[in-house]
Order: structure tokens, then C-alpha cells, then sequence
């Protein structure tokens, strides 16, 4: 299915956040999920479904003041 | 020291980890402010997050995640819980921004996130302003914190309202406040710690000096005096002279 990953377009075959996750290379990464908006917490992905069009944010640590 | 949600900070410096010259200034730096908080924030992950969060860890302080950027409540409100699994604390440096030439806090949407947050277990820092009545508003949504900003983020004017800032001050003193945004100079921290305020959030001013660590230490020296003459209880001003020199025993010539 197709989906939006950090505001660009991917093709994932995975059906869970999980296993996308995985799919796009951040297995163990330290990263925090948003789907359509809304945060995913890290023991809710494997059973968080996607579906065609959903709206994905991983974001991980960064600089801030 | 005040306590800040319980946690009584070494030192009243709070120091961003923003916009220097390269990581290696960046630790350099924040060593040589022995800041106790650092602030960060989430973005997008391209790959450099694990380096950084490497370099803060080793840093050995608090770490305050902000929700820089967020322009709704809704929007902080999901930073905010992203934050908090990331960087595994209840702590949050709130921000809503309401405009984006001054990045000065949106009151409503500020408002309507810190009863959000706080109900979800959060210790908010709200980002504010020097407005009396919102502070009681967020004191009354959950908040035990908070952050006035001396001026506009990154500008560097200091204190633009010190009669706003000492009025709010004056008006909640058990409420453990900090000076967050705007401060350019070291002379502005010490000012706001001898106003009595707990302590100050700083990033521009050091990682865009000329000389980072030198700053840093600066500052960290800044606040040091500001909080010792705080403590010693300042002299009352006064309009008129008077004389230091004993008058007693002056020679008539």
C-alpha cells in the first residue's frame, strides 16, 4: 500500500506500524510514531493497522532550545 | 533553589543544545556552562538522532523536550507524548506558538494544552509570557512551573518588560519561575536572577557567540552572581545621595 512517511510518499507490503517500521529500516531504532496525528506508543504498533493513505511521522531526538 | 516538579537543580542555568557551530562545541560548551537542564526537541529522523542523543546522555544532566515548531494545542499536545516516550521523562517545555515573526506563546491554545498535559501526568513548563492573568490560568490548568520569556526566542534584547516580569513575579512568589527566551548577554541572566527569579533558559546567546565555550562559561558565571545577590538581600535603591565615608571626625580646613 502506499503511505506518507515523514511527508514523503513510500510503498510499504507491511500491514502494522510495527512491521513498517522494520520495513523502512528503523528496527530498534530510538523513534516515536504518529499516525494520522496521533501518537502511536511503542507497545500499541504491532497492533496498529495501517491502511492505504495514512499519514506516518517518525521522529527521533534532535537539537532545541 | 527552588524545587522545579520536585527536582532541585546544582545550578539556575537551563541550557538549549540548538544551533551550534558543530556537536563537539555543543559538549564543549554545555560543560563549560554546568547548565543542569538541557532542552531538545523531535524532528523527523534522518539518521543523526542516535548521535545526539548519545552526546546529551553523556552529558549527565536534565533533559527538558520542547514542542518547539507546534502552532495548536493539538499539534504540541502529540509532541508532547512523543517526547515523553523518547526521552523517558514527565517533563516538557510547552510551547504554542501564535505568530511567527515574534514566536510569541498563543495564550489560548497554551492554555487549553497544559490542562491537556497535566491531566495526562505531564510537568508542564509552559512557555509564557509576562501576562498576570494567563499565568493564573495555567497555574490553575496544572501547571507548577513558569517560563516567561524575557523577549522575543533568539532575539537577544534581555529583559523587554522588567516591570511585567517583577509584577509577575511579585504576584505569584511561591511559584518556582523561569526567565525562558530572548537573553543576549550575561548581564541580563544575573538581572533576572537578582529579580528573583529561579533561574534562566538560554540557547542563542551562547551558541551563536563568537566563542561558544567562553560564553557558556559566562553565563554560567552570570547566574552564579545573580542568585548569591539575590540571597544577600540587596539594598534598597534610594533617590538622593548619602554619603559611605563616615561624616564624624571629618577635619574642619
Amino acid at each position: 500500500m502506499r503511505i506518507e512517511v515523514n511527508g514523503e510518499p513510500r510503498e510499504v507490503t507491511s500491514e502494522t506500524l510495527a512491521q513498517a517500521l522494520a520495513e523502512l529500516g528503523w528496527a530498534g531504532a530510538r523513534v516515536a510514531t504518529a499516525l494520522n496525528g496521533v501518537f502511536v506508543p511503542k507497545g500499541a504498533r504491532a497492533q496498529t493497522a495501517l491502511t492505504n493513505g495514512d499519514r506516518l511521522e517518525v521522529l527521533a531526538p534532535m537539537q532545541g532550545g | 533553589m527552588r524545587n522545579f516538579y520536585g527536582t532541585r537543580l546544582a545550578n539556575p542555568l537551563m541550557l538549549g543544545t540548538a544551533r551550534y557551530p558543530s556537536p563537539a562545541v555543543l559538549e564543549a560548551a554545555f560543560r563549560a556552562s554546568g547548565a543542569a537542564v538541557a532542552t531538545v526537541s523531535l524532528r523527523r529522523e534522518g539518521g543523526q538522532g542516535q548521535a545526539f542523543w548519545d552526546i546529551i546522555k553523556g552529558l549527565g544532566v536534565h533533559v527538558l523536550p520542547n514542542t518547539a515548531g507546534c502552532y495548536s494545542a493539538r499539534e504540541a499536545i502529540t509532541t508532547a507524548q512523543m517526547a515523553r516516550e523518547i526521552f523517558e521523562t514527565d517533563w516538557i517545555k510547552l510551547e504554542v506558538i501564535g505568530h511567527a515573526d515574534t514566536l510569541q506563546p498563543d495564550p489560548f491554545g497554551l492554555l487549553e494544552a497544559t490542562e491537556a498535559l497535566a491531566a495526562q501526568g505531564f510537568q508542564v513548563f509552559p512557555y509564557t509570557t509576562e501576562d498576570q492573568v494567563l499565568a493564573a490560568r495555567l497555574l490553575d490548568a496544572g501547571a507548577q512551573v513558569l517560563m516567561p520569556w524575557g523577549a522575543p526566542i533568539g532575539s537577544g534584547l534581555g529583559l523587554n518588560n522588567r516591570y511585567g516580569l517583577r509584577t509577575l513575579r511579585a504576584a505569584f512568589p511561591d511559584v518556582p519561575m523561569v526567565i525562558d527566551a530572548g537573553l543576549g548577554l550575561p548581564s541580563q541572566a544575573t538581572d533576572a536572577l537578582e529579580m528573583g527569579f529561579d533561574a534562566v533558559l538560554l540557547n542563542t546567546a551562547v551558541a551563536q557567540a563568537g566563542d561558544p565555550v567562553a560564553m557558556a562559561r559566562a553565563f554560567a558565571m552570570a547566574v552564579q552572581a545573580g542568585a548569591l545577590a539575590r540571597d544577600a538581600d540587596p539594598m534598597a535603591p534610594r533617590d538622593m545621595a548619602q554619603p559611605s565615608t563616615p561624616v564624624i571626625g571629618k577635619a574642619k580646613l
